[in-house]
């Protein structure tokens, strides 16, 4: 075989390399490319010259014309991958943003904090079975005060300032009218839970004259004070934590008896005594009792066949607690500012 | 009521600290608030004597005093002139701190040193009484602290009574309470009396026309009584007790009504005409001048004291000031008396007058109170006024007040407060009350209480008392066995969630609002006279012309939160309230309708460094409500202008009707309203009716099979006038009702070049499907040149 052919082969190796070498783009990749393997590129030269060659020399002239070829390729198309994937990385670095700058604002509003505390509660009480059930807020002083046995002329109606529409018609002072309604209209078993809104004629930094409450009503055979020790005991410790102390207090309401006031720990001392809670390291937070026999006899119950236990919740108060808030008139202002923090 | 420690321990043994005393009397019932530590706080000050007394030299009205002091002797420049020499006195030393924060230095009082202050009883807040120099008796010993030689030191605890123990209402009831709450020994005063030879028959005569209001009556006479100033142990206790001391008789009567629990009332008997006593209702029209000197207007339902000729006292609440007590008064006629609570209660309310006096009678004071009582404040004021007592009490009691028997069940007992208790136990404690067992069959009793607890009538009352006396902590906890009962379910407390949670998705925040509010504010919305919402509900008594009426609308309190924030500098507003609105109606009962409002004005969409901020237009507040009622699954509501609303703006507000129901409205809020809640224009809002949404509200969701062939869309661009809806060319095309239409959309509305003045482009995009198979390009062209020839029949309309 002519040594000047082998040389020619070198030679085109040597500097197809070259240029290879220094190519740094795709474009000049290709380019170099069809300067030597296109159609009139240098190599193909050469091939197509094989047959001019003397035919002993042919054979191994073209294996060694062709493996050139495969080498070039080969290398263009390693280079041209990582030329590529060079390319991809500059990309993707020169898209590089200012992940600092804050994201596109989106809205969403918020529910009352009442509402929210709310919800809260009677959730706590649908599960453990308690159902819904709700009255009108203008209501009869019948259902209001004589069906709780409160007469006209008790001094408990002293514990409730009363807006009233007419002799017999008023803003409900109370949730417990609710009681009443329910307790007409079906018999026993009764587990129900009736939050809203009550009304009273007092307006001060601890009192606004519309404000929330729950209350609860269990009616059946059987049930005792442990009862509603039991049932108001898991409603605190859901409430407020399994940790939470409460002590039961005896009281007065005349709609049951016995009465009894639930207090709990603290939650702003946790127990030590503030201002919060007077010192005592105790919050007050329902009032509770055995449902007084004068009712079941109203609602034609017989006491002796039947029992039962009712409580009753201030809304505001327990939010008052529970966020720290120390004016309740803030809860009807509606400030923004003041909504938007919960 | 403000209870004295130490005065208490003259009435019980205990042994407790007043904070634990405190606590006890907390967990049966009878809260204490606060416990106040008084007679502490004056340091410095000692029991001194004046040696002598010279005038000032340069000042008439003072004089200089050489005070003894133990062994030292001080000069103290003094202004009273109550004085005297040898006088003790109390002397607050150089460096003492007074109650009112007066601190005491060294002073030259024009040119004459004093090294103290000579204090009157208000400087040393032992009483009101600023008269003077207090002079304490000759055989207090000079030098030792005045807190000392006073012994003053006590606590008050505050107890806040529930209305069913009025029997508490005193030191002996409380006395009494701590006895049975401690065991400990109970030993109330036993005042003596020394009578007089005359009867007080001579005297006075009593008639009882109306028993039912006053069951019992009774009077003593007390002859040649001095009127003075009480002794200052009797002015600390009626004062540290929160009364002001007035006389010695005056204060006698206080005094036993704070020990015994029993009101009184002292006549001047020089001033009762004929020596007589009638207690009758007034009559109706009547005028009376109490004690405070007002004129009070009296019913048939008022009870008068009245002597031969006038009324004297309303009985039971105020004594008169034709008959009171004067520093001339040398007779006293005694009253004792045992009102209907039912009835001081009415007159009290009716006469919006209550008294210490009222507040007992109406909690039921112990009607076999009435005579010890007496007894008690007749000895006290022959000792203090230097009286002598006639001889007897005059005692009108014609049908005593019967005693409650009681039937005591054990197994009652157990069963409500879920206890096993002896009998034993149970009796044990019947005892420490002072409920008396009249028959004793074994687990079972018939019981009467003592005349002081009128509040147990009933077995319950005492198996209160049971629980009460055994400690509420003794009651075992148990969860009670629950039934599963369904919730109810598709209610409007459901819907109205359900709309919370949408509207707080699209970025509006919940308001509470007060449910009344002032007829201005409904006025304000422009509504005509005949309107139901300017016909609401109004208050007999509200706190405020401003929440004087019941709401009949959602709008004003949402329009008044804006105006609130506003002014706060929050001008960007979402707000909604989901609440009751309220018709008067036939029958007894209001209607009380659930309504949802909202409000939005200033940026709808916030604005950020990459997207700019929208300021919110009709088509917000359009979309709100258009989302609102799609997430609640009704029909597609139906939009229809709203000239006839009046509190919309007229060209920017609509009705919104589901079939052929309106159920509320939307828009621009009318500027003139706007300008009435001091809001500026552009203020959006919309008010729907929560029960007409319920009748509509699909709660449950059927599944529609997914399409399995593929929609084909075409477009048709029209030219139409300004004047010409959307809704009216969208209707125009969906009533061609061709075949596999699925929906036409507006999808572009616009004006400008090229389209000429006064018209405007609409855009509308036809969906066309089928659901058997997939529809060819021709078939539809087919169906769209149907509408594109209909829309060429409308006039003035072109298709571009």
């Amino acid at each position: 075989m002519s040594n000047s052919f082998e040389e020619t082969l070198r030679f085109i190796r040597e500097s197809a390399q070259r240029e290879l070498a220094q190519a740094d783009t795709e474009q000049k990749v290709s380019q170099i490319r069809v300067a030597y393997l296109g159609r009139k590129g240098k190599l193909t030269q050469l091939l197509r010259g094989l047959r001019e060659l003397p035919p002993g020399q042919r054979p191994r002239a073209g294996e060694l014309a062709n493996a050139l070829k495969a080498e070039l390729e080969k290398q263009i198309e390693r280079l041209l991958v990582r030329l590529r994937e060079e390319a991809k990385q500059r990309t993707l670095t020169e898209e590089k943003i200012d992940i600092t700058l804050p994201g596109t604002p989106l809205v969403r509003g918020r529910l009352h904090p009442i509402t929210q505390v709310m919800d809260q509660i009677v959730d706590i009480f649908t599960k453990m079975g308690f159902r819904v059930a709700e009255g009108p807020q203008v209501e009869l002083d019948y259902y209001n005060f004589e069906a709780l046995n409160i007469p006209r002329d008790h001094p408990a109606r002293d514990m409730h300032d009363t807006f009233y529409f007419s002799e017999e018609v008023l803003l409900r002072t109370h949730t417990s009218p609710v009681q009443i309604r329910v307790m007409e209209s079906q018999r026993p078993p009764i587990q129900i839970i009736a939050p809203g809104v009550v009304y009273r004629r007092d307006s001060d930094i601890s009192h606004t004259p519309m404000f929330h409450q729950v209350e609860g009503l269990m009616v059946d055979e059987g049930i005792s004070f442990v009862h509603l020790k039991g049932v108001l005991t898991s409603f605190v410790q859901q409430m407020f934590g399994e940790k939470t102390r409460l002590r039961f207090r005896p009281s007065f309401f005349p709609f049951t008896e016995p009465s009894a006031e639930v207090d709990i720990g603290c939650v702003i001392c946790k127990g030590k005594g503030c201002r919060v809670c007077g010192g005592t390291g105790w919050l007050e937070i329902l009032g509770s009792g055995m449902v007084d026999p004068e009712v079941f006899k109203t609602v034609g119950y017989d006491p002796e066949e039947v029992t039962g236990f009712a409580f009753g919740m201030g809304i505001e108060r327990i939010a008052m607690l529970k966020y720290g808030i120390n004016d309740i008139r803030l809860f009807f202002t509606n400030d923004m500012r003041f909504l938007e923090q919960f | 009521m403000r209870v004295s420690f130490s005065w208490l321990r003259e009435y019980v043994d205990f042994d407790l600290t007043p904070s634990e005393l405190a606590e006890r009397l907390t967990m049966a019932g009878l809260e204490v608030e606060g416990v106040e530590e008084v007679g502490t706080d004056l340091k410095g000050v000692m029991v001194a004597q004046i040696l002598s007394i010279c005038p000032h030299p340069r000042a008439d009205r003072l004089s200089l005093c050489q005070v003894r002091v133990g062994e030292e002797v001080l000069p103290i420049v003094c202004g009273a002139g109550n004085i005297k020499e040898g006088d003790k006195v109390p002397l607050a030393l150089v460096g003492a701190e007074l109650p009112h924060g007066v601190r005491i230095e060294r002073a030259d009082i024009r040119g004459q040193i004093s090294e103290g202050m000579m204090c009157s009883e208000a400087e040393l807040g032992l009483s009101t009484n600023s008269d003077g120099i207090m002079i304490l008796p000759p055989e207090a010993p000079v030098g030792i602290p005045l807190m000392d030689f006073l012994n003053l030191r006590d606590h008050i605890l505050e107890v806040s009574l529930t209305p069913n123990r009025g029997d508490c209402l005193s030191m002996i009831g409380m006395a009494r309470e701590v006895a049975a709450l401690t065991g400990g020994r109970f030993h109330p005063p036993t005042p003596k009396l020394l009578e007089g030879q005359e009867q007080v028959e001579t005297f006075v005569r009593i008639s009882v026309l109306d028993p039912d209001l006053c069951p019992r009556y009774s009077a003593r006479l007390i002859k040649g009584v001095q009127i003075g100033p009480s002794p200052l142990w009797l002015r600390l206790r009626l004062e540290r007790a929160g009364m002001r001391s007035i006389n010695n008789v005056v204060d006698v009567t206080n005094y036993v009504m704070l020990e015994y629990g029993q009101p009184l009332h002292a006549f001047d008997y020089d001033r009762i005409k004929g020596g007589q006593i009638v207690v009758k209702r007034a009559a109706e029209g009547e005028t009376f001048f109490t004690l405070d000197g007002m004129e009070r207007a009296l019913d048939r339902d008022t009870l008068m004291i009245c002597d031969a000729a006038r009324p004297v006292a309303i009985g039971g609440i105020m004594g008169g000031l034709n008959s009171e007590i004067q520093d001339d008064t040398s007779r006293v006629l005694l009253e004792s008396a045992y009102f209907s609570p039912a009835g001081i209660r009415r007159t009290s309310r009716a006469l919006g007058l209550q008294t210490e006096s009222s507040y007992r009678f109406e909690r039921g004071v112990d009607p076999e109170g009435v005579l010890p009582a007496s007894l008690r404040a007749a000895s006290l004021i022959a000792e203090l006024a230097a009286g002598e007592v006639a001889k007897g009490v005059i005692d009108c009691y014609p049908s005593p007040i019967p005693r409650p028997q009681i039937r005591l069940r054990l197994a009652k007992v157990n069963a409500l407060l879920g206890m096993s208790l002896e009998q034993k136990e149970v009796e044990g404690i019947l005892e420490r009350l002072g409920i008396e067992v009249k028959e004793d069959q074994g687990k079972e009793w018939v019981l009467s209480p003592p005349t002081y607890r009128s509040d147990i009538t009933r077995e319950i009352d005492v198996i209160e008392e049971i629980g009460r006396l055994k400690g509420y902590d003794s009651i075992p906890v148990e969860i009670p066995k629950m039934w599963i009962l369904p919730q109810k379910r598709g209610s409007e407390d459901e819907l109205e969630k359900r709309a919370k949670e949408v509207l707080v998705g699209l970025g509006f925040y919940e308001v509470i609002t007060y449910s009344f509010i002032s007829p201005q504010s409904l006025r304000a919305l422009r509504l005509p006279s005949d309107d139901p919402r300017v016909h609401p509900l109004p208050l007999l008594n509200p706190l405020t012309e401003e929440q004087s009426v019941m709401r009949t609308t959602l709008l004003p309190g949402l329009l008044t939160t804006a105006s609130y924030n506003l002014s706060h500098k929050n001008r960007d507003l979402k707000l909604f309230e989901i609440r009751e609105v309220y018709f008067p109606k036939k029958g007894k009962l209001p209607e009380e309708k659930r309504s949802l409002a909202g409000l939005a004005m200033g940026v709808f969409r916030a604005g950020g460094w990459n997207v700019s901020p929208k300021e919110v237009d009709f088509y917000d507040i359009k979309g709100c409500v258009e989302r609102l009622l799609a997430e609640l699954r009704v029909p597609s509501p139906i939009f229809s202008s709203a000239e006839g609303i009046p509190y919309l703006h007229p060209s920017k507000g609509a009705a919104v009707k589901l079939e052929a129901e309106e159920v509320g409205t939307l828009g621009e809020l009318h500027p003139e309203v706007a300008e009435a809640y001091e809001l500026p224009p552009g203020v959006y809002i919309f008010e729907l009716d929560l029960g007409p949404l319920l009748k509509y509200y699909r709660r449950e969701i059927k599944f529609i099979p997914l399409p399995k062939f593929p929609s084909i869309s075409r477009d048709v661009a029209v030219v139409v006038d300004e004047g010409v809806s959307a809704e009216e060319i969208r209707g125009v095309i969906w009533e061609t009702k061709s075949k596999h239409m699925e929906s036409v959309e507006v999808f572009d509305c616009y004006r400008g070049d090229p389209i000429p003045q006064g018209k405007k482009g609409l855009a509308f995009r036809i969906k066309y499907r089928s659901s058997k198979r997939t529809l060819t390009d021709e078939e539809v062209n087919k169906f769209h040149q149907e509408i594109l020839d209909r829309l060429k029949e409308v006039p003035g309309l072109i298709i571009r």
